[in-house]
């Protein structure tokens, strides 16, 4: 914890690639998804993202907040829209260009999806996969360079021990931390975060945030967060995105979201009480 | 009214009628399957008789026929049901992946591979030992090929349903990095599926050592091209050795790969 602590002083004080955070901003516009023909999940959303700092998207299930991170790398084919970063409109990007784009977007899972007959070790070299041909990870010659920083990430995620232990000895917060190394490993310049506590009890899940918001922060690398929990949204992101019904329908500061935004995103009000 | 309502009854009358059905039915098909079969009572009760004779014959086995040709072909069986098996997984691999519906998402290559591998499993070991004698002539070569050719189909199909019940997640998380499509396949579909290949291949081996003992009998090498010579000249005391070779070969294939599963999985 002491780690992660004195990071995010680090992260506070020293921002030192403030130039590069022109090069990581996301545009998004007027992007549609349609799972089934005439039933759009997302209608035209607009969104812009700084290149810095968490924001939020919270939501009822099922209003397409997965969906819209998942358009981004394009885990989902969008229907429609544009998505510009780095210079690029990602929804149009094909084959060996959309893998390139893909390396510099990390990505962390609600149920972490680390490889679990593999070693920690591996799993977080998985992050460099982009990088390095087919046929030298299947003779795991991996970069020197990139093994030691898998040990250094290690360290500060808390599991320098483990890096020889199966994935599928771990436990959910240790799933999770090598989940969120793994992305970091990748050099992102955006990290893309889907429900990642969702799986996790209440303390884990503030750990994780605090490790997250620690290791993005140092690295300044903006991140774009699906979460349940409106509490941990406030507490972490600088910017909240309330969406209902596949629009955006509060876009703000923590500071500023009000009960009243809350029934118009999730309906109802017996629950506030 | 409620009352009516609420009484319960395990089957519907039409499902009582259907099921009536299906016995009447299954008893007419045994009838008539007696009669085309066209059973000869005096070899029936005959039976009891002819297998002591045959017992009689077999016994005290000729152990000296071990030495002087058994031994030989059953060392050739064995490289048949090992190479057999070792070429079919070779094969059977790119077959497997090009079935699976997840891996390789393009319907008519689902469809193609998996018409070869049905292909492969619908000629039977012997028919294709036919065919590989034809062609290369008699001997060990064509048993190989037969077990090989037999085998695709098995290993591909198994192999192909054991990659369509990966996991989607690490597939998904290492799309999302950027990996090209062989590191996904070996890093995120392989560590998932290898504890089943293995098992599969090993399954297959302990198969194909009994099939290849047979392959003999229409000349594609191995123990039973001593069980045909013994069998023709009527030699029983020899038949008997070699029938009890085949037995301690598949007991002990059986343990070696019972063994070896409880290790790897």
């Amino acid at each position: 914890m002491t780690a992660i602590g004195a990071m995010t002083g680090a992260a506070a004080n020293g921002s030192g690639q403030a130039g590069m955070t022109g090069t990581r901003s996301l545009s998004i516009r007027g992007l549609t998804k349609e799972y089934v023909r005439g039933k759009p999940v997302l209608r035209g959303i607009s969104l812009d993202i700084a290149g810095q700092g968490i924001t939020a998207i919270i939501g009822p299930s099922g209003t397409g907040k997965s969906t819209l991170i998942r358009c981004i790398n394009r885990l989902v084919e969008p229907t429609a829209g544009e998505i510009w970063f780095q210079g690029m409109d990602l929804a149009r990007l094909r084959g060996r260009s959309l893998r390139e784009a893909r390396r510099r977007i990390g990505m962390v899972f609600q149920e972490y999806n680390l490889v679990e007959r593999l070693s920690v070790m591996e799993n977080l070299l998985c992050g460099r996969l982009g990088y390095i041909s087919p046929v030298r990870a299947w003779l795991r010659r991996f970069d020197p360079a990139d093994i030691e920083r898998a040990f250094e990430l290690l360290d500060i995620v808390g599991l320098g021990a483990f890096a020889t232990q199966r994935a599928d000895a771990l436990s959910g917060g240790q799933r999770q931390r090598v989940g969120i190394a793994r992305a970091v490993m990748q050099r992102p310049d955006l990290l893309l975060a889907d429900e990642p506590t969702s799986s996790l009890d209440p303390k884990t899940s503030v750990e994780i945030m605090e490790l997250m918001a620690g290791l993005t922060a140092q690295h300044d690398i903006p991140v774009i967060l699906n979460i349940h929990n409106v509490e941990l949204a406030k507490r972490f992101a600088a910017r909240i995105v309330g969406m209902a019904g596949g629009h955006v329908v509060f876009d703000g500061l923590p500071a500023d979201l009000r009960d009243d935004h809350l029934k118009q995103i999730y309906g109802g009000e017996g629950w506030l009480e | 009214m409620i009352a009516d309502q609420r009484r319960w009854e395990r089957f519907t009358p039409r499902e009582r009628l259907l099921r009536f059905t299906f016995y009447l039915v299954a008893v007419a098909a045994f009838v008539v399957s007696v009669q085309t079969v066209e059973v000869i009572p005096e070899f029936l009760y005959d039976a009891p008789e002819q297998v002591v004779d045959l017992f009689a014959r077999m016994w005290p086995m000729d152990l000296k026929y071990y030495p002087k040709a058994v031994h030989a072909a059953l060392i050739e069986t064995l490289h048949i049901a090992t190479l057999g098996t070792i070429l079919s997984l070779g094969l059977a691999l790119p077959v497997g992946i090009l079935a699976a519906r997840n891996v390789v998402p393009v319907t008519a290559i689902n469809q193609f591979a998996k018409l070869v591998l049905v292909s492969s499993r619908s000629v039977n070991s012997l028919v294709w030992a036919l065919l590989f004698v034809a062609v290369f002539g008699p001997g060990a070569l064509a048993g190989t090929l037969a077990i090989a050719f037999r085998s695709i189909g098995f290993v591909g199909k198994l192999f192909g349903e054991a990659l369509e019940e990966a996991n989607r997640g690490p597939v998904e998380a290492l799309t999302a990095a950027g990996a090209p499509w062989p590191s996904v396949f070996l890093k995120a579909y392989w560590p998932q599926v290898q504890p089943a290949f293995w098992s599969i291949a090993l399954f297959r081996w302990d198969i194909n050592i009994r099939e290849s003992a047979v392959l003999g009998l229409v000349g594609a090498g191995g123990i039973g091209v001593a069980l045909d010579t013994a069998l023709t000249l009527l030699y029983w005391d020899q038949v008997a050795v070699v029938l009890a070779t085949i037995f301690a070969v598949v007991i002990l294939a059986e343990i070696i790969v019972t063994t070896i599963r409880s290790r790897i999985i």
